[in-house]
């Protein structure tokens, strides 16, 4: 059984060897560009000259690293022989040139200690829509936006994912005037050892007419995120590229993450700390994870994204959200945040019954509502038929507004 | 499809033996690298290997603390941050890397552009860095910083870091009522403690700035991502001041501006008695440009200023009242002479981490090494074999390099003849340029002028001097110090020094210049910094007054003695004379005295 074994097993890795040496002297350019392009960690030629570490010890590094990855592909190869050629020739002050005007400087609420009053976003379609993180800048009824060639635009949130931390913004520009902006279809290929630039506001130095910070790293990992946000932890916990440049900034979150000929990987994410070891994190999320909500919000057809988490606690039940009446609260950005009303969705149940933006929540149902979490569990526990009743404060007014908890589609 | 463990298993030997089959082949491939990427590193071993010899490790006393810097001349002229050798004292320790440890003197300072100017001794052919041209920098460059951080080389072998310009042309606050970093470059290259003062340079190995600071915020006093260095071009502008051993002070326009909603800056304040307001600058004016650059918001303006010395003449274009008017203004101080002095520093400038302004902490933070406690050796310690090489002298760093300036430019007056015996009365006359015959007669006592039918006389004694012939700015008091200068040389003013060097009337070339004042006369002496050749002068009678611009052309010989032949003479945009020396007569004192 043994012998029969080992046999076909001969058979087999004699043929494949074959099979790769047929391969390699039938299609030799292709081939050895291809692994060379490969091998090198996709150094595209004319990145090459400004390549900063020595060869020797990053292509050892990189035989160490991808040997395996090798093997897959090689496999790939032979079975299905397709040619990749990621070489882009493009230098790095070219790519700088073209990615800079699509990057915007947001100007908003903060200001107070440790919440800077300033962040980055960036254009994701030619009519002026802007993502970036869903933060306390957003958190004021217009935010200013600041163009790289100095333009300055009121803009104003058309609509948020707080478990993607993401939000899209609206220019308020004239008709017809056109942005440059990332298409946020592609999906460039990158991973361990890839080249790219980060582009944000960070500590927001480029604070007069001027385009944002570029810095330059390589990517570290992609692995999903495992942080927090003070005491809290990180709403989002998927996958993200960790960089070996500092993107962990202030004001830096809604920048971008590029390959270095400038196609968009992902958007730098909020400042938050690495759960295990406490240090800060340099990260962005993929693009990939982003866009089906960015082209949602943008189409109107979006709806929030459920918490996994936070579907069967059995001791904080969150049968609703208030998203489910078409409000959102404020960030719940420190301990006790005052339950304010951050956006109410038109034609929504909560705008119908005339809720509106910055009405502070005092009671639901006759119990006292002092934080955005109270509130949050006060709604999860509502049931279908019930009445919601809310007693908000409206400048000096007190208003009770009423609606009625429907059932939830499924 | 459930797949047999058999399967798999020869699938998996089969992987690994191709993997082995080629492993043979890529580590070849890859050690021998594609050739560009081995150019690309021989390139930048080449560069490092260049321009390494020409950093500059500064210590404190005892080794406790210190800094970065860079050579610039043979010589051993090296800049710093002022921030890394202040309080170290005239005297201190810099290390290069051939591992010798120099002696070097403090030569020149600028608290607000927070750079310093040493000088390494022993040594007549140090390895100097080429300076670039920061203004060419664009984002996305590469860039060397080299230094001492963390004072970790023990053999002054500077380590290096690698990175990408971020940001061109950046704005940095003071910290405290120094240190502004105005027309900055930003890199991601590492900037840590013990880099301040230390070169970034360009990837061909030209250096464009030196490092200062960078911005920490929340990880403690160590690279973030956003170093700033000063640009090495506003240092160029310093320079020849900063060699002269002064505590130089930037410029400011003598108004406030202000962005006005259709994003033109508009003159909000001004000061009477400022050079732009005598030029027709006013309130409610808007800047069109300013030393040549287009001006589009407050912030950039302050930019553009703040790389400039004060006491500059730069152009200026505005608008008034729809009108566009270009004007060279002189440029005032930005501090008071009294701020820069040493004794009036104040605390350390240190930058609250946590602003008022309720900015999170992202005011930039020096990136200095601790000092050495201030306290535990107060004395100065002069080395004795260099100790020729400091003078003391309130608003200077350094006077013994001063004086050696001032005999620089005036050996070029001893060219144009004795002028020592020369103290008597002097005459000179001939025609101005309209056809005018002129005569002067130039005593101790008195100046007289005679032209056009008119008489105008200026005595000497028990006076300051007033604004002879009227609307000249006080020709006659000008022509005086320049007989002063002639004959007596600098000792006959009651203060005297050489200021360094600025473009002639804020267009020409650099000259260089010496300020003579005789109580509150000052007097600005201009000298080709070609062939050394007295270009012309400015006397203004007080601080604020209009000057009297004096500009030579030509020189005349009178029996041995020369004198400029054609005297431009003009105050502000009137033209007095242009007066042409024909024949000149220089009695003794003798004579004088006896008469």
């Amino acid at each position: 059984m043994m012998g029969g074994n080992w046999e076909r097993l001969c058979g087999k890795i004699g043929r494949w060897l074959f099979a790769a040496r047929s391969k390699v002297t039938q299609t030799p350019p292709s081939l050895s560009r291809w692994l060379k392009g490969f091998c090198t960690t996709q150094i595209a030629k004319s990145d090459v000259e400004q390549r900063p570490f020595s060869t020797e010890t990053s292509s050892v590094g990189v035989v160490l690293l991808t040997r395996d990855r090798c093997v897959a592909r090689i496999f790939v190869l032979l079975t299905l022989i397709v040619v990749v050629s990621p070489v882009h020739a493009q230098s790095v002050r070219d790519t700088i040139g073209v990615t800079q005007p699509k990057i915007v400087k947001i100007f908003g609420a903060g200001g107070r200690t440790s919440l800077a009053a300033y962040g980055t976003g960036f254009f994701v379609s030619p009519q002026g829509h802007i993502a970036t993180v869903w933060s306390h800048v957003l958190d004021a009824d217009v935010v200013g936006v600041v163009l790289a060639d100095g333009r300055r635009f009121t803009a104003k949130v058309l609509g948020a994912e707080p478990q993607l931390a993401l939000a899209v913004l609206k220019l308020n520009a004239a008709d017809g005037l056109e942005f440059p902006f990332f298409a946020v279809n592609e999906t460039p290929s990158a991973g361990m050892g890839t080249r790219v630039l980060g582009f944000s506001n960070m500590f927001n130095v480029a604070a007069g007419d001027e385009p944002v910070s570029v810095i330059h790293g390589v990517i570290a990992s992609r692995t999903n995120l495992e942080a927090r946000r003070g005491a809290f932890e990180s709403p989002y916990t998927g996958p993200v590229y960790v960089v070996d440049a500092v993107t962990n900034n202030s004001g830096a979150a809604g920048g971008v993450l590029t390959t270095r000929d400038g196609r968009l990987l992902g958007m730098i994410g909020q400042e938050l700390r690495n759960s295990k070891s406490n240090t800060w994190v340099n990260y962005a999320i993929p693009i990939t994870e982003l866009r089906e909500s960015i082209q949602q919000i943008i189409s109107g057809k979006f709806t929030a994204k459920r918490d996994p988490n936070e579907d069967e606690t059995a001791s904080k039940p969150r049968r609703y959200k208030p998203l489910d009446f078409g409000f959102l609260l404020v960030p719940d950005v420190v301990d006790r945040t005052p339950a304010f009303i951050d956006l109410v969705q038109p034609e929504s149940p909560a705008a119908k019954a005339g809720l509106k933006a910055d009405d502070l929540v005092l009671f639901i149902n006759d119990e006292l509502i002092q934080t955005c979490r109270v509130m949050q569990d006060a709604v999860g526990r509502l049931e279908s038929g019930d009445r919601l009743r809310l007693v908000v404060r409206r400048g000096n007014e007190l208003v009770t507004i009423e609606m009625s908890v429907l059932k939830k589609k499924e | 499809m459930k797949l047999s463990p058999l399967f798999l298993e020869s699938w998996l030997i089969a992987l690994v033996a191709v993997s082995v089959f080629f492993s043979g082949v890529l580590s070849d491939k890859l050690l021998a690298a594609e050739p560009a990427v081995r150019e690309a590193e021989l390139k930048r071993v080449e560069v490092i290997e260049r321009v390494a010899p020409t950093v500059v490790a500064v210590f404190a006393k005892g080794g406790a603390g210190g800094g970065s810097g860079v050579l610039i001349t043979k010589d051993g002229f090296a800049l710093t941050n002022f921030h890394v050798v202040d309080g170290l004292g005239p005297f201190m320790k810099c290390g290069l890397n051939d591992g010798v440890l120099y002696d070097a003197v403090l030569v020149g300072l600028d608290p607000t552009g927070d750079v310093a100017l040493i000088k390494l001794l022993g040594r007549e052919d140090f390895p100097p860095a080429t300076m670039g041209d920061s203004d060419k920098v664009e984002i996305g460059d590469w860039t060397y910083v080299m230094g001492n951080p963390f004072l970790l080389a023990t053999d002054f072998a500077p380590t290096v870091t690698y990175g990408i310009v971020s940001g061109t042309h950046r704005y940095q606050p003071p910290a405290g009522t120094w240190l502004e970093y105005t027309d900055c470059i930003q890199v991601d290259t590492s900037i840590n403690p013990g880099n301040s003062g230390g070169p970034l340079f360009h990837a061909s190995g030209e250096l464009i700035g030196i490092n200062g600071r960078g911005s920490f915020e929340k990880r403690g006093r160590v690279n973030a991502g956003a170093g700033y260095a000063i640009s090495i071009n506003q240092i160029k502008y310093f320079l020849d001041q900063l060699k002269a051993g002064r505590v130089v002070d930037h410029a400011t326009l003598g108004a406030t501006v202000t962005t006005q909603n259709d994003g033109s800056v508009t003159v909000n304040g001004i000061l009477e008695t400022s050079d732009v307001f005598r030029r027709g600058l006013r309130s409610g004016d808007e800047l069109v440009s300013f030393a040549g650059r287009p001006i589009r918001s407050v912030n950039q303006f302050k930019n553009i200023l703040g790389i400039y010395p004060k006491d500059w003449m730069l152009p200026i274009v505005f608008r008034h009242d729809g009108e566009r008017r270009e004007i060279h203004a002189r440029l005032r101080g930005l501090h008071t002479k009294s701020e820069l002095l040493p004794d009036a520093k104040p605390k350390k400038p240190r930058p609250k981490p946590k602003g008022k302004d309720g900015k999170p902490g992202d005011k930039p933070e020096l990136p200095e090494m601790p000092k050495a406690d201030p306290h535990a050796d107060a004395k100065v310690v002069i080395p004795e074999r260099w100790k020729d090489l400091f003078v003391a002298k309130a608003g200077f760093a350094n006077y013994r390099f001063n004086q050696l300036e001032q005999e620089r430019v005036l050996a070029s007056l001893k060219s144009l003849g004795d002028f020592a015996s020369a103290t008597g009365t002097w005459r000179l006359n001939g025609q101005s340029t309209t056809g005018d015959p002129f005569e002067m007669t130039v005593s101790a006592k008195g100046i007289g002028l005679e032209i056009r039918d008119a008489a105008f006389f200026q005595q000497l004694e028990d006076t300051d001097g007033a604004d002879e012939p009227p609307g000249t700015g006080g020709f006659l008091i000008g022509v005086h110090h320049l007989r002063l200068l002639l004959s007596k040389g600098p000792a006959a003013f009651t203060d005297s020094y050489y200021f360094g060097s600025e473009p002639l009337d804020g267009r020409g070339v650099l000259v260089d210049v010496l300020v003579c004042s005789l109580s509150a006369v000052e007097s600005r002496w201009y000298f080709s910094r070609s062939s050394g050749v007295l270009t012309g002068f400015d006397t203004r009678l007080h601080e604020d007054a209009e000057a009297c611009v004096v500009r030579f052309t030509g020189l005349a010989d009178f029996a041995g003695k020369r004198l400029p032949q054609t005297w431009m003479v003009r105050s502000g945009e009137k033209e007095f004379a242009t007066l042409r020396v024909e024949r000149a007569e220089f009695a003794a004192m003798k004579k004088e005295a006896g008469k």
